[in-house]
């Protein structure tokens, strides 16, 4: 009796794991084939999609976006929140256009680190003085504007390049890959190696599907709670600089409202707010989903921003809707 | 904002020190507003005159109405970012409407925002989706559904003395957008105390599990105070509008969310749901005000200073705030 309600057991244990695993995949894959789709639609409808000039557009627009939606991937995979991003992103494109003068490498550095420690600093909050990821990084994302602000006297200021190269990291292409998607791609495959393939991914896992118990098995939860809001500093900082060398000026109020984007860029792609599910990939795919859908509505060109607004509000909707129906039919 | 201290003769002195302790986290916010007014009317040039006592309060009403809602969404356990762009929506259904007159005006857009936030309420509590999520993209539809109204998000003036006394006029002494905000705070407060509805919210947000059990149609009770944040944000939109003598979808509300939020957590409401203390968000909402206010008068006799230092102080009040406010373990 004992023995066959073990098997029993372990058949219904292996059959709920596979079809968790099923559920997962779909998930995954939901945003994936509703990407294919939409690029198919697209590619029959306007003629200009499928051109080099239209996709490499499409791509470079949306690298600043998908960096720091790759920095928001971990720290929701822990269960907590940036919503610092889009005032990382001013104060990094302030300081690298403010320093580009001194060379592109000082510039990127000093803006990069900087808002690294900027996420340093909500990391340690959360962490230590155990306030709650949406009050921290939102008393972050206040105090970062302001600081964009105050440095800049609420101007804008002008990249003033002295060898050039300054530009190159927003406008400039190698071959016919733009330099900041080069950067996008080599910034997901290391996201992608350091979530799946190292210590530290495993743990950002553990303490995202529960924190206690990760506790409890030993983890030093506060340093995978630092080290996820400092790498969420780092890449808003690396979009901030990206940004400031496409336009040519570091502006403070620059990426306003760039928090809301990522987090729908994330939940979009199959992350779980919740923590513990999800992973890199599907975010970049969130990401091309909405960066290809608001191209679609630019070559439709008959589409008003308002409808845009309207539209996009709805889509995001309807994704988490059918993930969740999907998610609840385990 | 009950004291949680609880009074044993034989601990007397472990009770004192204890009380003292919990001060902090019962009466910070008070303390902290009280400071900041005498400080201020101590040192700020015209700070403390009756035409500016006036003036914050008429600022902050605003403020105060949508973070009302939001003290009661977030007492659930919930949170409601739609709130800037249902005061959008309200300004936006009013203004078009007016021409059918001011009563009919005013209970549309009251109806509309209701309705919104009822919607809110059906897709969380409905779908189970998270809050955060669902109001999110509410808050993209609903600018964009504010800007479709009003024909492409053109600014619409009008003149209607009816409808501008909503936030020009005066009772008294006393302009009417104070008086709505008191009587909104003195029936919010009536309400969580002595109605059955009031108590079903923080139990709902407490244990949602154990109201269920206990009787309390926690599915209705969540779409009833989506639809209550959704009433005031909308009564909030029509002040705004009328103060303006003209409707602007793209700007009425916008980013209002992070103040109330910011409010209420300073006031302190936990976001983590299951008490909700309105005088205490009303403290809230009053120190980020006098902040403002008070960095442009040129605070404690320094030169007037930029907006831009206000929102860093802000950023360390809050987190002050929270901190402080950090339940203490016995």
């Amino acid at each position: 009796m004992g023995q066959t309600a073990t098997v029993d057991e372990v058949s219904s244990t292996r059959g709920r794991v596979a079809r968790m695993k099923a559920v997962t995949f779909i998930q995954r894959q939901g945003a994936l084939v509703a990407l294919v789709l939409v690029c198919i639609f697209a590619a029959y409808r306007y003629e200009r999609f499928l051109t080099e000039v239209n996709l490499s557009n499409v791509l470079r627009q949306n690298s600043m976006l998908g960096l720091v939606a790759l920095g928001m991937t971990f720290v929701i995979l822990t269960g907590g929140i940036d919503l610092s991003v889009g005032s990382l992103v001013a104060v990094a494109g302030v300081i690298a256009a403010l320093l580009a003068s001194r060379g592109t490498l000082f510039a990127i550095v000093a803006a990069v680190g900087f808002t690294a420690l900027l996420g340093l600093a909500n990391g340690l909050i959360i962490a230590k003085a155990r306030i709650q990821p949406f009050i921290a990084t939102l008393a972050m994302m206040i105090a970062a504007r302001g600081l964009a602000l105050v440095y800049t006297g609420e101007q804008s200021v002008k990249a003033e390049t002295a060898s050039g190269n300054f530009s190159t990291l927003g406008r400039g292409a190698i071959g016919f890959l733009p330099v900041p998607v080069l950067i996008l791609i080599v910034a997901y495959v290391i996201g992608w190696l350091v979530l799946n393939h190292t210590r530290f991914g495993r743990h950002v896992y553990a303490v995202g599907d529960n924190e206690e118990a990760a506790r409890l098995m030993g983890l030093n939860v506060n340093r995978v709670t630092i080290g996820v809001y400092t790498l969420s500093g780092v890449l808003a900082g690396m979009a901030g600089v990206i940004l400031s060398s496409r336009l040519g000026t570091g502006q403070p109020v620059a990426g306003t409202g760039w928090e809301l984007d990522a987090i729908a860029a994330v939940v979009v792609g199959g992350t779980l707010l919740t923590g513990g599910q999800g992973g890199v990939g599907s975010t970049l795919v969130g990401v091309l989903l909405l960066g290809v859908i608001f191209n679609l509505f630019n070559l439709e060109g008959t589409i008003s921003p308002w409808w845009q607004l309207v539209l996009r509000g709805l889509i995001l909707l309807i994704v988490v809707i059918i993930q969740n129906r999907l998610s609840a039919r385990k | 904002m009950e004291n949680t201290a609880t009074v044993r003769p034989a601990l007397q002195s472990r009770n004192l020190r204890s009380r003292l302790v919990n001060l902090g986290p019962t009466y910070g916010a008070l303390l902290a507003l009280i400071l900041l007014i005498v400080a201020n009317a101590f040192f700020t040039p015209n700070f403390a005159t009756i035409s500016n006592f006036w003036n914050v309060l008429q600022l902050v009403s605003t403020t105060v109405l949508v973070a009302e809602g939001m003290t009661m969404v977030i007492a659930a356990r919930g949170i409601d970012l739609s709130v800037g762009s249902v005061m959008a929506i309200a300004s936006a259904t009013a203004a078009v409407s007016l021409g059918r007159g001011v009563g009919v005006a005013v209970v549309l857009a009251l109806v509309i925002a209701c309705g919104v936030g009822a919607l809110n309420g059906l897709l969380i509590s409905g779908f189970r989706i998270q809050p955060i999520i669902v109001t999110l993209a509410t808050l993209i539809t609903g600018r964009g559904v504010a800007q479709v109204i009003s024909n492409g998000g053109q600014l619409i003036p009008f003149s209607n003395p009816a409808f501008e006394y909503l936030g020009k006029g005066f009772v008294g002494p006393i302009p009417i957008q104070v008086v709505i905000m008191l009587v909104a705070v003195v029936a919010g407060i009536f309400m969580m105390r002595e109605t059955s509805f009031g108590r079903y919210i923080v139990a709902v947000g407490g244990n949602e599990a154990a109201a269920r059990l206990a009787g309390v149609r926690v599915h209705r009770t969540k779409i009833a105070v989506y639809a209550l944040s959704g009433v005031l944000a909308g009564l909030a939109g029509l002040i705004e509008t009328a103060r303006l003598g003209a409707s602007d979808a793209q700007k009425v509300g916008l980013y209002i969310e992070l103040d109330a939020i910011a409010a209420v957590v300073v006031g302190g409401t936990p976001l983590t749901g299951g008490r909700a203390t309105i005088v205490g968000t009303l403290t809230g909402a009053l120190i980020m005000q006098i902040i403002t206010t008070s960095f442009n008068m040129g605070p404690f006799g320094l030169p007037p200073l930029p907006y831009s230092w206000g929102l860093v102080f802000k950023a360390a009040i809050i987190l002050l705030a929270v901190y402080i406010q950090r339940p203490k373990v016995a």
